[in-house]
């Protein structure tokens, strides 16, 4: 009978050996970009070779003007629309990106990347370092959102799009979509960043650090060189991805599924076995997690979400970050969201209304918390189907 | 919930025809108080105006984006001060003073922020008001104010004669002022204020900052 948080999932090495593969040569397209081409990273270092997996779905038009890059949050991929080759389960957004759907293909040409520092495909610590010959592990610098975007950027330098049409993303997304429209403005046409915040606040950066903390307790974490051992922090990693995952939801919401509920018995077994239905859920969400995803990409990726601050680049003044933007934004949060509250976005649209810029801001009526973002919400999905198709007017696409 | 880009079909309010009136073609238009959008959208449809709005709530606020229009959340007495001066050709506040905590600071921003201010407000200086108090000793009921004072959101009425000496407080000349019936027939009224004081049911005032 084991305390350990973990449940038996893919078997560790086919587990770990899909990774490394995914990682490596993704099932996606993917960008290479060579030696000659480094990414100045914020940290000052130069990185080559580039890998950046994405996928597209849909068309894009004639004079290039109809491309969506949707920006993913952090264990997310660019499998947005398209089959997880790990997990086999749909896109994490394809409820709101196919024909017909808010996100349109039918009328627009959309591009989701994997995140440099992701584990997916795109140049990231589980990637073989040329040099060595195994994995970068914590030999990968530390990377930021602003190197992220970057990296993004060149995938569309290298797609021939001048102007993407929008910019959209939530969470993690959304603070890329921030970043675009700060640092590329006249790259953006539209920018719908939601449920995301201009800076991480002080409790996002303390949840962060509790999943780091969890990963690097793990003795199987090998001070990052799992790879090389053969192992995989498989209980760190889960309980960094069960402490998140309550972040992700609201008290409602947990309330209203699970209760006290018990999980297959009719009583608590006085022990620690999983005799809630809540424990039973966070251990499987934190399972499935680990044979999805690297640990090291995690504590990368949080690291990166933790230094991003707009405002702080920009002399403490967020609305700096936005003098003079054309782009149409619009900026969505939703009511039960207590990891980016509508606070922070409420933020981000004073500092647009501070230099007169474009900006519609919706607040979302859902108990379901953060993940709001990525379940369908019929007021959400209708708001960027409106917002988009407006747009979209503007920027004289074809009906 | 509305459908995305439906334009709105008329019949339009009367002071929003009117206002659209006052609005020179392509002016960029700040919308305080925009309800369902109606004004912006009859904005955009008949003077091609770039149109943004500020609404309370919540609701129309979603609608509003749903339908393509460029609008958010916010409050006339909260966020106006957030808008850099000059930054709109019109700052547009339609029926929405009397409700506002301070009138006269949601005025000087409206002022700040626009090159131009256009302000519709119910008059309370109408004959019918006037008479009502007058015989009935209770606050008036009218079909323009059908609440009974402790219902009524409009905590800051005024005549067209107040409005008229705020607007020299604030150092703002009235390019224009329209006086118009419940049934939005501007009145033929134009030099004397008293006349328009006692047979306007509404007023639209055109403001500028005197400079």
């Amino acid at each position: 009978m084991s305390t350990h948080p973990t449940v038996t999932g893919i078997d560790t090495d086919t587990g770990r050996n899909l990774r490394l593969a995914e990682a490596n040569s993704p099932s996606s397209k993917v960008l290479r970009l060579p030696e000659s081409e480094p990414l100045r990273l914020a940290c000052d270092q130069l990185l080559a070779p580039i890998s950046i997996a994405y996928e597209t779905y849909g068309e894009l038009n004639a004079d290039k003007s109809n491309a969506i890059l949707v920006c993913h949050a952090l264990t997310a991929d660019q499998y947005a629309a398209s089959q997880h080759p790990v997990t086999k389960k749909p896109g994490w957004w394809s409820t709101i990106i196919g024909p017909g759907k808010p996100v349109d293909t039918n009328r627009y040409f959309v591009i989701c990347s994997n995140i440099l520092g992701g584990c997916m495909g795109s140049t990231g610590p589980a990637s073989i370092d040329p040099k060595t010959g195994s994995p970068y592990a914590l030999n990968f610098p530390v990377i930021t959102i602003g190197d992220m975007v970057n990296a993004q950027a060149r995938l569309i330098d290298h797609l021939g799009i001048d102007q993407l049409f929008c910019v959209i993303g939530g969470s993690m997304g959304g603070m890329q979509v921030l970043e675009w429209a700060a640092s590329h403005p006249e790259r953006v046409f539209s920018a719908v960043p939601i449920a995301t915040a201009a800076g991480h606040s002080s409790q996002n950066i303390a949840f962060h650090e509790v999943g780091r903390q969890a990963v690097m307790a793990d003795p199987d974490w090998c001070g990052g060189d799992y790879h090389s051992h053969g192992k995989v922090p498989r209980n760190g990693l889960s309980v960094a991805r069960m402490a998140a995952h309550i972040t992700y939801l609201s008290e409602d919401a947990l309330h209203r599924k699970f209760g006290r509920n018990l999980q297959e018995r009719s009583k608590v077994t006085f022990s620690f076995n999983a005799d809630f239905q809540v424990e039973s859920y966070l251990r499987h969400q934190g399972s499935t997690f680990v044979d999805r995803f690297d640990a090291n990409s995690y504590l990368y990726i949080t690291r990166a979400m933790d230094y991003f601050d707009l405002a702080n680049e920009r002399g403490d003044i967020l609305a700096n970050a936005f003098r003079g933007t054309k782009t149409r934004f619009c900026v969505v949060s939703f009511t039960s969201d207590w990891l980016y509250p509508t606070r922070e976005s409420r933020e981000i649209v004073h500092a647009l209304n501070a230099v007169a810029a474009n900006v519609s801001f919706v607040e979302i009526d859902s108990d379901k918390g953060h993940d709001a973002f990525l379940l369908e919400e019929p007021e959400f999905f209708a708001t960027v189907r409106g917002f988009l198709s407006a747009a979209g007017v503007k920027r004289g696409l074809k009906v | 919930m509305l459908k995305p880009n439906t334009p709105v079909s008329g019949p339009h309010r009367a002071d929003h025809l009117l206002i659209a009136e006052m609005v020179e073609p392509g002016s960029r238009v700040l919308d305080v108080g925009c309800g369902d959008g109606a004004l912006l959208q009859l904005l955009a449809d008949t003077k091609n105006a770039d149109g943004r709005g500020v609404e309370l709530s919540r609701e129309r606020v979603n609608a509003c984006v749903m339908r393509g229009l460029s609008v958010i959340q916010g409050d006339a007495d909260r966020d106006l001060a957030d808008y850099p001066d000059r930054a709109f050709d019109y700052a547009i506040l339609s029926l929405t003073i009397q409700a506002t905590r301070h009138p006269k600071t949601v005025l000087e921003n409206l002022l700040r922020i626009g090159r131009r201010a256009i302000v519709s407000f119910p008059n309370f200086g109408h004959w019918r008001i006037r008479a009502d108090l007058l015989f009935t000793g209770r606050m008036p009921q009218t079909a323009n104010l059908p609440d009974t004072w402790y219902a009524s959101p409009n905590g800051h009425l005024c005549t067209i004669k107040d409005f008229d000496d705020l607007a020299a407080l604030l150092n703002a000349d009235v390019e224009e002022a329209v006086a118009f019936n419940s049934s939005g027939k501007r009145l033929p009224i134009r030099h004397s204020l008293s006349l328009q004081n006692l047979l306007g049911e509404k007023a639209v005032f055109l403001l500028r900052q005197r400079t």
